[in-house]
């Protein structure tokens, strides 16, 4: 029964050869195909993974090239920084202007002015701040105003945390601002309303999701329209109701290709065409499958049943742009810090 | 132990009743959880959760990893804790303080020291990246993450026990005459192999389950750079909520097995070898 | 030591030290090294900002009181179960061993799944609680604790159980004879040759729990100011790209839990040392 330096190696050896052997793709045996690897964040994975899957056929078709995506996701602000450390993005698509920015900022890895190289400030699709209550609508909420009744449980993320969860502060206070006329002390006022009803802040805007679809928690989640159309597709309909409140802000998710590592990889023909192909009425269309609002007024019109019409306001109007935003909201000691005080 | 076992009075019988309350609602429970929530959509249902083509390459990154950091901190724990025990040197407290760093370091910031080191912006993370070589969001950097959390678990089971046992019968074999090798495996392995293998279970438990230290440095790149315990997120968060717990319950099964193996090895070895001085 | 005169030593040296050196040096000084000359790099006037905010105070407060409470707590619980493990045959006991590795193996996000399903406000212990005892679990700073007497708990379990497995029963049979009674065979006879033992557990509980993220973030609520621990304001700073706030956050709780845990050690050696 002692173990001797020899079996203890054979041990070894017997065990790293069925870790690394079992499920060996066989990718290595024939020519390296164009490999580009999409950072993105949380809501995205069920759209890519078919928008991949149709954009590979279309690449081999017109170039005969074989071409291999590769997903990353996670927390908008967490793939950044990740893109930033050196984590190989070819293309990112993520969840705010502002993480984007960042990358261009501290790494140069792709030109400041990126929002500009492709249409729409270079976000596909769009989408915007709904809630989801339970079935019937309990509490009877309707709007921005209803979420700050005394008893009223809102689930939030924190949005110092989650890309996400600062379009919804954002929508919460643009449009208290909207309502009071500008006045910011009313925003103010809401704004620190709102928070007080939040039981539980998640880390994420997913996990927000979860905390009130799975566990149950609160009367009304403030969520993407997105992330709420896809909760209800997965759990189940009639078990939770969608409400568009009368003013929301318009969310846009941007794309960008990180034209150093692309350059680097040979790739950036491909992740051009790539991001290119969201703009195509394919591709649109695929955004809309996935509740993401097209751009195409065509395809929109034919969405409409889905993406009714809402009055949206953008964070260029409201807040000054994201820069302005975050260093007034969500810096340290900004607006969000004061008003979570006790 | 036999002499216990007739003089259990009320008083233990509430002692027993009160610890198996304890384990019961606090470790027993979440892993009933775990296992019955695997199993919710029958056993085809684990199977198929179990065999998806993503879960086995996380599973088949987990097991490299494992088997990278074992080994290492084995051999490391074992050279320690005989440097430790057995001389005396400037700096050996500091050595011992250095070994128990890792347990008090936060698995989040664990991550972090590696980003600081590899990442482009850290110390070495242009020279890397103009060789092309990826340390970050790749397999060495998760092995590194892994290496540094489970650093001490061997060493810390190791040094205790060859400070209680104390040189004497090292010295005897060595005034006999016994060289280096001869003593290790002859003399000190036999009195520590129960400590070297729970130390390697400890190991190899965290090694699989590690999350925080791993999700900082994975990059979490779907099918390469996802570990088994970030995959489960990844199921969890994708309303997959099936699918991630059967991939738990594999962790929960490997726990299970450490612990089989524990009982086999104790069953075959000289009774109260272990914790013997 | 060429030069001096040989004393016979056990063989070795050479390995084990080359080998120590090596692994820890690349593995534990290089990182942390990494981490201390990038807090250097800190000018202090962004140390006082960042730990002068009430928001991380009252996180470093929670995480710290959190973990000592916790550590407490498992410390009780794990000597109780050790003691149960060591002294008594009964049947599944096995079982009861078996069950207190696991949390090892699981991932801590896992687990902190599942805690929060059970005692949340709609788990099967959480309501119990809320409607018996009235007190809420989950999202509370008592749901904190008990995720880290969670993943506390083995690590008392199994730093006891071995040093108590070693004390030779018939001393506390012989002091029963001898007439003392239970409190006093428990004082007198068990705890002073445990105390390391029960230390050292306690010790690593609390190290394990100040820095524990996974587990409490679930059950944790997160609330700014209630319920919101330190680890999860280092990954906030992250995902602000202030890396010099994570670092200042990052070496306050190591450098706060190695102050803890050099007093513990101070506290384990005092007695039965000289």
């Amino acid at each position: 029964m002692t173990p001797t330096p020899l079996k203890i190696l054979c041990c070894w050896l017997l065990a790293m050869a069925l870790a690394t052997g079992c499920g060996k793709s066989p990718d290595s045996a024939e020519a390296k195909p164009l490999r580009l690897l999409n950072v993105s964040y949380d809501p995205t994975r069920e759209l890519y993974q078919e928008a991949n899957g149709e954009f590979i056929k279309q690449w081999q078709q017109k170039t005969g090239q074989k071409l291999e995506i590769a997903q990353s996701h996670g927390g908008s602000g967490k793939q950044a920084r990740s893109v930033i450390d050196g984590l190989q993005a070819d293309v990112v698509t993520l969840a705010l202007a502002w993480d984007i920015d960042a990358i261009a900022q501290k790494s140069g890895l792709l030109p400041k002015e990126w929002a500009k190289l492709l249409p729409h400030q270079s976000s596909p699709y769009t989408s915007t701040i709904v809630f989801l209550v339970r079935k019937g609508n309990p509490k009877a909420i309707a709007d921005w105003e209803d979420l700050v009744k005394p008893g009223v449980q809102v689930i939030t993320p924190n949005p110092k945390t989650g890309g996400g969860a600062r379009w919804n502060y954002l929508a919460a206070w643009g449009a208290a601002l909207k309502r009071g006329g500008g006045d910011k002390a009313k925003a103010r006022a809401y704004v620190k309303a709102l928070y007080g009803n939040v039981p539980v802040m998640d880390a994420s805007a997913r996990a927000a999701t979860l905390s009130f679809a799975q566990r149950g928690l609160g009367d009304a989640l403030i969520t993407w329209e997105n992330e709420g159309l896809l909760a209800m597709q997965e759990m189940g309909p009639g078990k939770f109701e969608l409400i568009r409140p009368t003013v929301s802000i318009l969310a846009e998710p941007p794309v960008a290709v990180v034209r150093q590592n692309t350059e680097k990889h040979g790739t950036t023909a491909a992740a051009e065409a790539y991001l290119q192909f969201l703009y195509t009425p394919q591709g649109q269309e695929l955004a809309a499958k996935h509740h993401f609002r097209p751009r195409d007024p065509a395809v929109l019109a034919k969405w409409a049943a889905k993406f009714p019409k809402m009055e949206l306001f953008s964070i260029d109007e409201m807040m000054g742009g994201w820069a302005q935003a975050h260093a007034e909201h969500f810096a340290d000691a900004g607006i969000f810090d004061q008003l979570l005080q006790r | 132990m036999s002499a216990q076992q007739q003089r259990m009075g009320v008083a233990a019988w509430i002692a027993v009743a009160l610890a198996a309350a304890i384990l019961g609602l606090l470790i027993a429970a979440p892993m009933a959880m775990v296992v019955g929530q695997a199993f919710s959509k029958g056993l085809g249902g684990w199977w198929q959760a179990v065999t998806d083509e993503e879960t086995l390459r996380a599973l088949r990154l987990t097991a490299v990893v494992a088997l990278v950091a074992v080994p290492i901190n084995t051999l490391g724990g074992l050279a320690a804790a005989w440097w430790i025990a057995r001389f005396r040197f400037p700096g050996r407290r500091l050595a011992v303080a250095l070994l128990d760093l890792p347990l008090s370091v936060s698995p989040v910031v664990a991550g972090l020291l590696f980003v600081l080191l590899f990442g482009t912006q850290g110390w070495w993370g242009q020279w890397l990246q103009a060789r092309d070589i990826k340390v970050l969001f790749a397999v060495p950097g998760i092995a590194l993450a892994t290496l540094f959390v489970t650093l001490p678990m061997v060493a810390r089971e190791l040094l205790p026990l060859l400070q209680s046992q104390g040189s004497d019968a090292d010295w005897a074999a060595v005034t006999l005459g016994a060289s280096g090798r001869q003593l290790f495996w002859w003399v000190v392995f036999p009195r520590m192999r129960w400590a070297v293998l729970y130390g390697v279970l400890l190991t190899a438990a965290r090694a699989l389950g590690e999350f925080g230290a791993v999700s900082v440095v994975s990059g979490h790149i779907r099918g390469e750079t996802n570990t088994l315990p970030l995959h489960i997120e990844v199921l969890y968060a994708e309303y997959h909520s099936q699918q991630a717990f059967a991939a738990s319950s594999l962790l929960v099964l490997a726990g299970l097995l450490a612990l089989v193996v524990r009982r086999v090895v104790a069953a075959r070895l000289p009774k109260g070898a272990p914790h013997v001085h | 030591m060429a030069g001096r005169a040989k004393v016979p030593r056990l063989p070795g040296l050479g390995l084990s030290s080359t080998v120590t050196l090596l692994w820890l040096g690349a593995l534990a000084l290089l990182p942390m090294a990494a981490l201390v000359i990038q807090a250097a790099q800190v000018p202090l006037g962004r140390w006082q900002a960042v730990l002068a905010d009430p928001r991380v105070l009252s996180a470093l407060g929670l995480s710290f009181s959190g973990a000592l409470v916790a550590a407490l707590l498992a410390t009780l619980a794990g000597g109780l179960v050790a003691w149960v493990l060591v002294r008594y045959q009964f049947a599944g006991r096995w079982m009861m061993d078996a069950v207190v590795d696991l949390p090892f193996a699981l991932p801590t996000a896992v687990a902190g799944i599942a805690l929060t399903a059970l005692w949340g406000p709609d788990g099967i212990f959480g309501s119990f609680c809320k409607q018996f005892l009235g007190l809420d679990v989950a999202f509370t700073r008592v749901g904190v604790v008990l995720a880290l007497v969670f993943v506390g708990l083995p690590f008392v379990v199994r730093t006891v159980q071995p040093v108590l497995a070693d004390l030779d029963a018939a001393l506390e049979e012989a002091a029963a004879c001898l007439g003392a009674s239970q409190l006093q065979v428990l004082t007198k006879v068990l705890l002073p040759p445990l105390r390391p033992a029960l230390i050292t557990g306690f010790s690593l509980a609390f190290a394990r729990g100040v820095g524990e993220f996974g587990s409490v973030v679930f059950i944790a609520g997160n609330l700014p100011n209630r319920t919101e621990i330190a680890p999860l304001l280092v990954v906030t700073r992250l995902e602000e790209y202030d890396y010099a706030g994570a670092t200042v956050l990052a070496t306050t709780l190591l450098g706060g839990s190695l102050v803890l845990l050099g007093l513990l050690t101070r506290l384990q050696r005092r007695p039965g040392q000289s």
